[in-house]
């Protein structure tokens, strides 16, 4: 279908001032009398804080506060502390000192007397599990969320369960999450070739180059909270909980993010802490975050300790897989990831025949909140170069290993037999085959030059990518403009532009005559989802498509009240709604805007539609009156689970002698629908392989088991890949077939750009080693100079916290 | 208990050698002499190191320059190791030393450090950098050489208490090429040969060089003796960019058809100072340079090694690079 606006490139409206320095990100605002804060956070791994003695603190001149446990809302166990007296990982957040500076505020915090009791902590959850050993926290060790109840409950396995495992494979004790379809038994039964094969994937921290610095105050018994966020209007239900506020008292600005991946999606605890000091002490506190203490309580990535069973007819097809996974979960209520790891292997590779079963283990370690494709791409990692391996074992085609397990329009995946609502990995491949020239390029498969030998790799990923049931606001002005309210947020990925484009679509309009209303709670912003799960894509052009059908509507309603017919004899065509036999019997879309005001009611927002969220209805009640209201609830038809696949082929020439690898050529495919903007793709695409080469080749995460202490603070020490690390050029592109559950046809695609290019890493690291399969994630050059040399590795099959 | 914001310090910026020497003999213990700052800023950010006093050295212009000398080079500390990558000097019969300097970190961090900085600067154990109480720190206890030690960074020689490892890129190639290093104090200059200027955790477990404080490397002296040789500098670092060696090479060959006639090879990232391979030199001194006599050289350079509970990789690492630099030179 031919589009004005869908599948063009443009200048999203906040690229100016990002460029140019401009864009204000939260610790960029200074408003009259605002001081600062600063927290002091636990140097234990899990303490209970004894007593603070902060008289000497308090006593400096300038120092205006003190912010502790006692001063906050308690929240319900397992969810993470505001601020807590029962620290459960180095660098939790104990108390905050406000005071007239930044620099009085660390002078005050090295003046504070703190007293701590160490109680037992561990960094492994193997350990936690095993009879006897630490819990993370005082009331369990296995915590997580059930039918969206969090739970805690202490749990071990039994020593024999360890015992019998088998040296080096990982122990399948009691799980605390299972499902099963199919029958296993006739599954591997019936396989040619069976593989068990023991894994570890390491956490990852976020590395958002903008710390969580939060600035809030209090007017007119309003609370305001400035802070870095992906999302705007799903954030505020769970800030105004933590803020102790009813939403209608709580503004949150939000209109700049510098970097989330998934750790800013939704309302976080430090952003109530500036709040209360605020309201403690009657100033405005900026809470600074510091880049190390964000490597804390920003959160990470749950690492997993995993066992997979796989079996495969002799042509390649997965007859059976049974899947362990125990998640590091962090000391909190944690993340899904090793549940949705299990769907996400059941959906992409379709086995006949699965059973999952899972355990998320406390640790004291950040909290394990969600990472661009939380789960999906840790089990990427860990399934794709098996594949290759069973490919091998098979002498079957690794392309055709993963095309004939690839899901199509009609797979039914998982226990619940859930549909899809398109999926075309297998054309994703095929384009991707013809783009990275993969028969010629397979030929080079190890081959030698000196100490350096070619490694050609492949791999998929995937993440769900969309949801339906949200509000659109659109509003055309009686100058003819469209305002397009979004309250999405801004991940920094401009798809709250390329998803509102959709409206003036719809509407036949000049982009330039339409203007983005988003950022700020006051701009009349309706209920959205948040900017994560690769949704915004799906979702927004959904709420956007409705709004602007509904302000298509009143035009025609309104021409044909003022020139006669009906409603359905008019057209538009983007400044004026038109008789479709008489085009001269008209009106401006400024004509028609004014009417709509005169004629008040549903026309220009005086009634709502029921349905609204209630957000949505406060906000259509904030623009009645000034122009013709389009607002809707998304009630378009959805049956099915949006899929985005993404896959990757990469060649990389790996250096036997000295570990290291160049990446000489990556290609990239997307399977999302109709192309938004195509550029926005292309950065994703790209910009996910760069990611995923940090999670499959470099970043580090690594937690002292003597001590707790991270080793890894920093964009030094975090080892994130750099610009000489990664190819020079990429190619991106994209199956374009359109989803029909979408009026244009659009699907979301952030999240598994990341998982293949680390997948076609791995996969062409263990292609140029032979088929030497690591089993582990991050591969790192000790480990190829180890393996390529004969050597054993230095840590252990189930070690976590390995350097 | 505080971290990641500086503390207050008085910082001088004197603009002579002589205002250095005195500031810094005035401050003594108390007295922070700072480069390019990279190493530095760090600690203090930190708030593990807290000097009353910081000494900044840029003002220095004196101490910045190469120049020929008798046919070999004099480097001012202070010169930027952008410079000495980019000098033509240095890359005409010193190239050893310009591949080095390029590898170091990243371009933005060549162009604020100094050659002195490199050389000075304190290893980067991250338990020593979290400020803990280590022996290095003054404490009784090393973190890192322990059954659950996060040690692949450290060391495979010369353990003795600390198992830390010099972290410079340079700091090898200097010691390969035999320069030295002019030292000036409040009491006078003296001169120490590079591979005497790094000391081990048996001679002084908390420092990495021979400065006393007070002192103040001034000047970098590249004798004649491996101008124009065959040279060879290779690191490997988990990056390419922005990263300290897991080990590093540099060679220096002299050949005589391709006899060879007089070799050095340092290998950092392995031991507490760049460590010199005399064995390898050696072994290999004399004999013809093919691929036995580079496999004899990096078989010889890995004698003794121990590794601790993370670093094995680091023998078949440091083996395979010595075998190169005799075998790609």
């Amino acid at each position: 279908m031919a589009y004005n606006l869908i599948g063009k490139d443009f200048a999203p409206p906040d690229i100016t001032a990002k460029v140019t320095g401009r864009a204000k990100y939260a610790e960029d605002f200074r408003v009259e009398g605002m001081v600062y804060a600063r927290l002091l956070t636990s140097p234990m791994p899990h303490a209970k804080v004894k007593s603070i003695d902060a008289s000497a603190a308090l006593a400096m001149p300038g120092v205006l506060g003190i912010l502790t446990a006692d001063d906050v809302p308690a929240q319900p166990a397992p969810n993470k502390s505001i601020l807590s007296n029962e620290p459960m990982y180095v660098g939790e957040p104990i108390l905050a000192i406000a005071a007239e500076s930044d620099q009085l505020c660390m002078d005050a915090i090295d003046a504070i007397k703190l007293e701590l009791e160490p109680l037992e902590f561990t960094v492994d959850p193997l350990q936690s599990l095993y009879p006897g050993g630490p819990n993370a926290r005082s009331d369990g060790n296995v915590a997580g969320r059930k039918a969206g109840q969090p739970y805690v409950k202490e749990k071990k396995w039994s020593a024999r369960d360890f015992a019998t495992a088998g040296e080096g494979q990982l122990p399948m004790g009691p799980p605390e999450d299972e499902w099963v379809y199919g029958d296993l038994e006739v599954g591997f039964d019936d396989s040619d070739y069976t593989m068990d094969e023991t894994f570890i994937t390491q956490g990852l921290s976020h590395h958002a180059l903008e710390p969580r610095s939060c600035l809030s105050y209090w007017q007119n018994g309003k609370c305001y909270v400035h802070g870095s966020s992906q999302s705007q209007s799903f954030v505020m239900p769970g800030l105004a909980a933590y803020c102790g506020v009813e939403m209608k008292d709580l503004v949150f600005i939000a209109e700049f993010c510098g970097g989330g991946f998934g750790a800013k999606g939704v309302a976080y605890t430090e952003m109530a802490i500036p709040a209360y000091m605020s309201k403690k002490i009657n100033r405005p506190v900026m809470l600074r975050i510091s880049r190390a203490e964000e490597y804390g309580l920003g959160s990470a990535r749950p690492g997993f300790q995993g066992r997979v069973k796989m079996g495969f007819d002799k042509n390649g097809r997965i007859k059976a897989c049974d899947l362990y996974i125990i998640q590091e979960n962090g000391p909190d209520r944690g993340m899904n990831d090793y549940i949705s790891a299990a769907d996400a292997l059941s959906l992409v590779y379709t086995p006949e025949n699965m059973r999952f079963r899972g355990i998320p283990v406390e640790t004291n370690t950040p909290p394990r909140v969600p990472q661009r494709g939380p789960g999906q791409n840790q089990i990427a990692c860990v399934i794709e170069p098996l594949l290759d391996k069973a490919a091998a074992a098979l002498g079957v085609s690794r392309l055709d290993i993963r095309t004939i397990n690839a899901p199509d329009n009609s797979t039914l995946y998982g226990p619940q037999k859930g549909k899809v609502t398109s999926a075309y990995l297998k054309e994703a491949y095929d384009k991707g085959a013809a783009d990275f020239n993969w028969e010629e390029k397979r030929k080079l498969s190890g081959q030698r030059n000196g100490s350096k030998v070619m490694g050609i790799g492949l791999g998929s990923a995937y993440h769900s990518a969309g949801y339906s049931g949200f509000d659109g606001l659109v509003v055309i002005t009686p100058e003819g403009k469209l305002n397009i309210h979004n309250g999405v947020g801004n991940l920094g990925t401009y798809s709250h532009t390329s998803t509102a484009r959709v409206a003036a679509e719809v509407l036949k309009m000049d982009w330039d005559d339409c203007t983005l209303l988003r950022g700020d709670s006051r701009k009349h912003l309706p209920w959205n989802l948040a900017q994560f799960g690769s949704n915004t894509s799906y979702t927004m052009t959904r709420t956007n498509y409705v709004a602007a059908v509904d302000a298509m509507n009143k035009l025609k309603e309104i021409a044909a009240a003022d020139l006669g017919g009906n409603a359905e004899d008019y057209e538009v065509d983007g400044k004026r709604v038109f008789a479709s036999a008489d085009s001269s019997r008209n009106m401006s879309y400024a004509q028609a805007a004014q009417r709509a005001v005169e004629l008040g009611g549903r026309f220009s927002g005086q009634e709502a539609p029921e349905d609204l969220n209630p957000m949505t209805q406060a906000a259509v009640a904030g623009v009645a009156g000034s122009g013709l209201v389009g607002v809707s609830k998304d009630t378009l038809p959805q049956e099915g689970t949006v899929p985005a696949f993404a896959v990757g082929f990469m060649q990389v020439e790996v250096d036997l002698e000295t570990g290291k690898y160049e990446i000489l050529d990556y290609v990239g495919v997307a399977d999302c629908g109709t192309v938004l903007h195509p550029q926005g793709l292309a950065q994703q695409i790209k910009g996910g392989a760069v990611d995923g080469i940090g999670l499959g080749g470099y970043e580090r995460h690594v937690y002292d088991p003597q001590n707790g202490l991270p080793a890894c603070v920093g964009l030094n020490a975090a080892r994130l890949p750099t610009i000489l690390d990664v190819p020079s050029t990429m190619e991106a592109s994209a199956v374009e077939i359109a989803d029909p559950m979408n009026p244009v046809g659009a699907r979301g695609i952030g999240e598994p750009v990341q998982g293949c290019a680390a997948a076609a890493l791995l996969s062409a690291i263990s292609d140029a080693m032979g088929g030497h399969y690591f089993n582990r994630v991050p591969v790192m050059p000790d480990m190829i100079v180890n393996a390529s040399m004969g050597r054993e590795q230095s840590h252990g099959p189930l070690q976590v916290n390995t350097f | 208990m505080a971290k990641d914001m500086m503390q207050p310090f008085e910082l001088y910026q004197p603009d002579t050698l002589e205002n250095a020497l005195s500031l810094a003999d005035r401050f003594g213990a108390d007295g922070w002499v700072m480069s390019g700052g990279n190493d530095s800023l760090d600690w203090f950010k930190d708030r593990a190191k807290q000097p009353v006093a910081v000494i900044e050295l840029g003002g220095l212009s004196d101490l910045s320059g190469i120049k020929a000398v008798d046919g070999g080079l004099e480097i001012g500390a202070q010169t930027t190791l952008t410079e000495i990558a980019t000098s033509e000097l240095v890359r005409d019969k010193f190239s050893l030393l310009a591949d080095a300097a390029v590898k170091v970190a990243s371009p933005q961090i060549r162009n604020a450090s100094s050659i002195g900085g490199n050389i000075c600067q304190d290893t980067r154990c991250w338990y020593y950098r979290d400020g803990l109480d280590c022996y290095r720190a003054g404490g009784t206890t090393c973190y890192a050489d322990t059954p659950e030690g996060m040690n692949r960074e450290h060391c495979l020689f010369g353990a003795d208490r600390c198992v830390a490892v010099s972290p410079s890129d340079t700091a090898p190639a200097l010691v390969a090429l035999d320069a030295e290093f002019v030292i000036s104090g409040a009491s006078g200059t003296r001169t120490v040969p590079a591979s005497e200027f790094f000391i081990g955790p048996d001679v002084d477990i908390t420092r990495m060089t021979v400065l006393e404080p007070g002192e103040i490397l001034t000047l970098i002296k590249i004798p004649a003796t491996f101008a124009g040789a065959t040279f060879y500098f290779e690191k490997v670092a988990d990056r390419n960019v922005w990263d300290f060696a897991l080990v590093n090479v540099a060679a220096a060959i002299k050949e005589n058809g391709n006899v060879i006639e007089d070799v050095r090879v340092v290998c950092a990232g392995v031991e507490c100072v760049p460590k010199r391979l005399t064995v390898v030199e050696e072994v290999v001194k004399g004999g013809v340079r093919d691929e036995e006599t580079a496999r004899l050289a990096g078989q010889s350079a890995i004698r003794g090694a121990t590794p601790l509970n993370f670093n094995h990789f680091k023998i078949p690492l440091m083996e395979n690079l010595v075998m190169r630099a005799l075998r790609d030179a």
